[in-house]
């Protein structure tokens, strides 16, 4: 019953053909949607409170260093809240890059220190140097809630009138900083709008 | 010096088998036997030359050469030796580059073991394999170089993720890496084929055990996956349809599938068209499991350091490789088709069946894992897909596949009696029934999927032992001649019991340890107990001790029934120094009946520590069952036809012709 090896092929139709391509087609169209994946940042997850004052907080500053961080410190100039912990691995690949805005003196860079003792964060900034201007300590993390954090690091942009301009979340890479950052505060501080 | 000797192996490396991907394939076209000769020296060389590469690699780790980049961001001077040569794969550079050793591997096996295969064919197939190879080296080299230099070199590195410190996972990597890449192998001899225009049951042959192997140390690999993510994550669980997991299971699902239609074309020449269409399915599914790992396109836990440059270098050698292939496909296919005629009753439809609900629940795998960037990409919406979506799709289609399962091997070739095959698994028809019965008196109150579930298992693993004492013709023939024939009856048949009887267990493994799991969380004061599903735990205390390179705190929880103490468990939980991380070593207890679980969390401050137990039935039946399924894939793989070798082409074909009897394979002497 089996065809032999050496017989004609039956005449193609085109018909065969196109059946034959959809492997190729599908193939074709995944690959599509996977390049255009290579530009999407399926970890961004939109904040809902882009655009909404930030919430209300008052925490007290780390043991043995000054300026706690509470809402109305955010109010009067643009300014950055970074996330961080001692314990988190990816807060010190980012961190050299606030040291860098400190020492540039851009923008004032506010840390919130998530669910961390106050020791092991104090020891962290003492070893890797600190770039913040005020820390407030939220050692339960139920400050971390209102904020929507979900993981360290985070970082926001907070415009002059103390509202959330946009939140990056993961470590801030030099590319963040240049592409998406630095010119939302640029255009903050000249009194106009931005979005990330 | 060392490190820039392999860097220097590779580029001889690329350039020998930019030279092995063009010069026997144009040889084998005009027939030049001085171009085809060239296949087989070039792959040997490729091979040296990488494995130059990785041992340079494994120099540098072992002897913590902090000047390597590579080696100063993955590893640190106070690891473990174990740790130091697994953190050489533990990260990106340094696991394409294991990826590409076992390439070349695999394809200097083809050179030096295929004396057997036609000369111009053999010379092909090397020549697809070295484009892979020029596709993967060309990554190493220009977009990650494990050999780059920092200078000035630190005093020490920064460690290799505690996570991954671990003996279960310094060897998941290679073993899912032999399974990706040994796909490699029947996708070579796929397009070979094509590009040659034919298909027969010597083809078949080579291909075989190629998929079959890679079939097994996939099936190992991800085997030792889901037990990690068990023991050492500490949420009790060994499955989560992560992206990630999926990526491995695709191939997976795809190879099984490959594996049951290369029967097909060995023993019947049929199927050829289908069969490399799949070939070539399956190691996309593994080009496309590395991209997706690699590109940070989807969101999932694995994700090693994320790069665009590199997401896009795979993407398009992912697009030559595939499109490529399946435009081939699609204008040669017709030249490799015809092959036996079959009823749809036969071990023929059985395996069609196989492979088309395989395939499905592949595709339904495929659609759930990137269903969250066709919708982001299209909408901008970001959603996830879980569980519950693969629970409702995937399982459904594994129903069918379970219970046909039974029925195939007892199936004869081109046509089959369903009937008959039904009576002659009376056995495991009333075992199913019986198991059945017993699973509704005794866990009535469970969720009641588990019944037929249980039956579902049990009647896989009656059914495999029953054909196989079938086989024998045990009880029907003296005890003597039952042996001999359980002697000389084939390995692959025996393969086929095993892989099977494995399955069911698998399943009776899930469904146990997923519908009558007790878990309990609280926080406990040394001296408290709690009641698990019928095991007192008793919190003895809490005391830190230190580790090679972590310090811990070890609790201690005196288990016992009913009075009796049975156990100790000593769950840690560990914190790292380099880099800073903590982690959770859930302390288990294994027994027939189940495993007992316990964690060790956070203390709360007032003397009391957040504890976790969980009590899981039978949930090692699930990595017994994938031993025994590898065990059966190596049983098959150890079959005479495959040492004996395959025939000669022209051979074959004439024996095919001559032997006409169905059941009858073709054995070439």
């Amino acid at each position: 019953m089996s065809v032999e090896p050496n017989q004609p092929l039956p005449e193609e139709t085109p018909r065969r053909i196109w059946f034959r391509l959809v492997p190729l087609a599908i193939a074709l169209i995944i690959g599509g949607f996977l390049f255009a994946g290579l530009s999407l940042r399926p970890k961004e997850i939109p904040s809902v409170l882009i655009g909404k004052d930030v919430p209300i907080f008052d925490l007290p500053a780390l043991p043995g260093r000054p300026n706690g961080l509470k809402s109305a410190d955010l109010k009067g100039q643009v300014s950055l809240i970074n996330v961080f912990a001692s314990w988190c691995v990816s807060c010190r690949a980012e961190h050299p890059l606030f040291m860098k805005l400190k020492a540039q003196n851009i923008v004032p860079v506010h840390g919130l220190s998530y669910k961390d003792e106050g020791p092991a964060a104090m020891g962290w900034l003492q070893r890797y140097g600190d770039p913040y201007d005020r820390v407030g300590a939220d050692l339960t993390g139920r400050v971390g809630i209102d904020w929507g954090v979900y993981g360290v690091p985070e970082t926001f942009l907070i415009n002059a009138e103390g509202r959330i301009v946009c939140k990056h979340i993961g470590p801030v890479m030099d590319r963040d900083l240049q592409e998406k950052l630095l010119p939302a505060i640029a255009a903050l501080k000249q009194g106009g709008t931005a979005k990330c | 010096m060392i490190a820039e000797l392999g860097h220097y192996a590779l580029v001889l490396a690329l350039s020998v088998a930019i030279i092995q991907a063009t010069v026997p394939l144009i040889g084998a076209w005009r027939g030049d036997p001085g171009w085809i000769g060239l296949a087989k020296p070039s792959a040997i060389i490729q091979c040296l030359l990488v494995t130059v590469a990785f041992a340079a690699l494994m120099h540098a780790y072992i002897t913590s050469d902090f000047s390597v980049l590579n080696v100063a961001t993955n590893s640190h001077s106070a690891k473990p030796l174990l740790y130091k040569i697994s953190g050489v794969w533990g990260n990106h550079e340094g696991s394409l580059l294991l990826w590409l050793l076992i390439l070349v591997l695999f394809g200097a096996a083809v050179a030096v073991f295929g004396g057997n295969l036609p000369a111009p064919f053999r010379a092909r197939v090397l020549s697809v394999q070295a484009m892979i190879g020029v596709g993967f080296l060309c990554f190493v080299l220009f977009t990650s170089n494990p050999f780059e230099r920092l200078l000035p070199a630190p005093i020490d590195g920064s460690g290799l993720n505690p996570l991954l410190q671990d003996p279960g996972l310094a060897f998941h990597p290679p073993f899912l890496y032999l399974g990706y890449v040994g796909f490699s192998m029947a996708f070579s001899f796929a397009v070979a084929a094509l590009i040659e225009g034919r298909v027969d049951a010597a083809w078949a042959r080579w291909v075989r055990p190629w998929t079959l192997a890679a079939w097994c140390f996939l099936t190992t690999g991800i085997a030792m996956g889901s037990w990690w993510a068990y023991y050492e994550l500490g949420w009790g669980g060994w499955w989560f349809w992560d992206p990630v997991e999926n990526a491995s299971f695709m191939p997976w699902l795809a190879g099984t599938a490959l594996l049951h239609s290369s029967i097909v074309v060995e023993k019947r020449d049929s199927l050829k068209n289908w069969t490399v269409l799949l070939a070539i399915l399956t190691f996309s599914l593994s080009l496309l499991g590395t991209f997706l790992v690699r590109s940070g396109v989807l969101t999932s836990v694995h994700a090693f350091a994320t790069d665009p440059a590199r997401g896009i270098f795979i993407l398009a050698f992912l697009i030559a490789v595939i499109a490529g292939s399946l435009t081939l496909y699609a204008f040669r296919a017709p030249a490799i088709k015809g092959g036996g005629l079959f009823a749809p009753i036969s071990r023929e439809g059985g395996l069609v069946l196989n492979n088309l609900l395989l395939s499905t629940a592949c595709a339904t795998v495929l659609l759930g894992t990137l269903y969250p960037l066709f919708l982001d990409a299209l909408t901008g919406e970001k959603i996830t897909v879980g569980p519950p979506y693969f629970n409702a799709t995937f399982g459904p289609l594994m129903v069918p596949v379970f219970l046909a399962m039974a029925f195939g091997p007892m199936l004869h070739w081109k046509r089959g009696d369903l009937q008959g095959a039904m009576q002659r698994l009376k056995f495991a028809v009333s075992a199913s029934v019986v198991a059945l019965f017993a699973t509704l008196i005794f866990a009535y109150d469970g969720p009641w999927l588990a019944i037929p579930g249980i039956a579902i298992g049990v009647w896989m693993i009656a059914a495999a032992l029953e054909e196989a004492a079938y086989r024998i013709r045990l009880f029907r023939v003296p005890v003597t001649e039952s042996l001999r024939r359980l002697w000389r009856s084939p390995r692959s048949a025996w393969g086929t019991t095993f892989a099977h009887a494995g399955a069911g267990m698998v399943i009776i493994g899930i469904v146990a340890s997923s519908a009558w799991q007790v878990e309990k969380l609280q926080i406990m004061k040394p001296g408290e107990s709690v009641s698990v599903g019928g095991y007192d735990f008793t919190f003895e205390g809490a005391a830190p001790i230190p580790g090679p390179n972590y310090s811990a705190v070890r609790g201690v929880f005196q288990i016992s029934r009913d009075g009796v103490d049975i156990a100790v468990l000593q769950p840690e939980s560990r914190t790292y120094q380099d880099p800073p991380m903590d982690t959770t070593e859930a302390a288990i207890r294994t027994s027939w009946g189940g495993d007992l679980y316990a964690v060790i969390g956070d203390p709360t401050g007032d003397g009391s520590w957040s504890t976790r137990f969980y009590n899981k039935p039978m949930i090692h039946w699930i990595w017994m069952g994938a031993l025994i399924m590898v065990f059966g894939g190596l049983v098959s793989l150890s079959d005479r036809r495959h040492r004996v070798g395959a025939p000669v082409r022209g051979k074959a074909a004439k024996v095919a012709a001559q032997s006409k009897s169905p059941s009858t394979p073709v054995v070439a002497k």
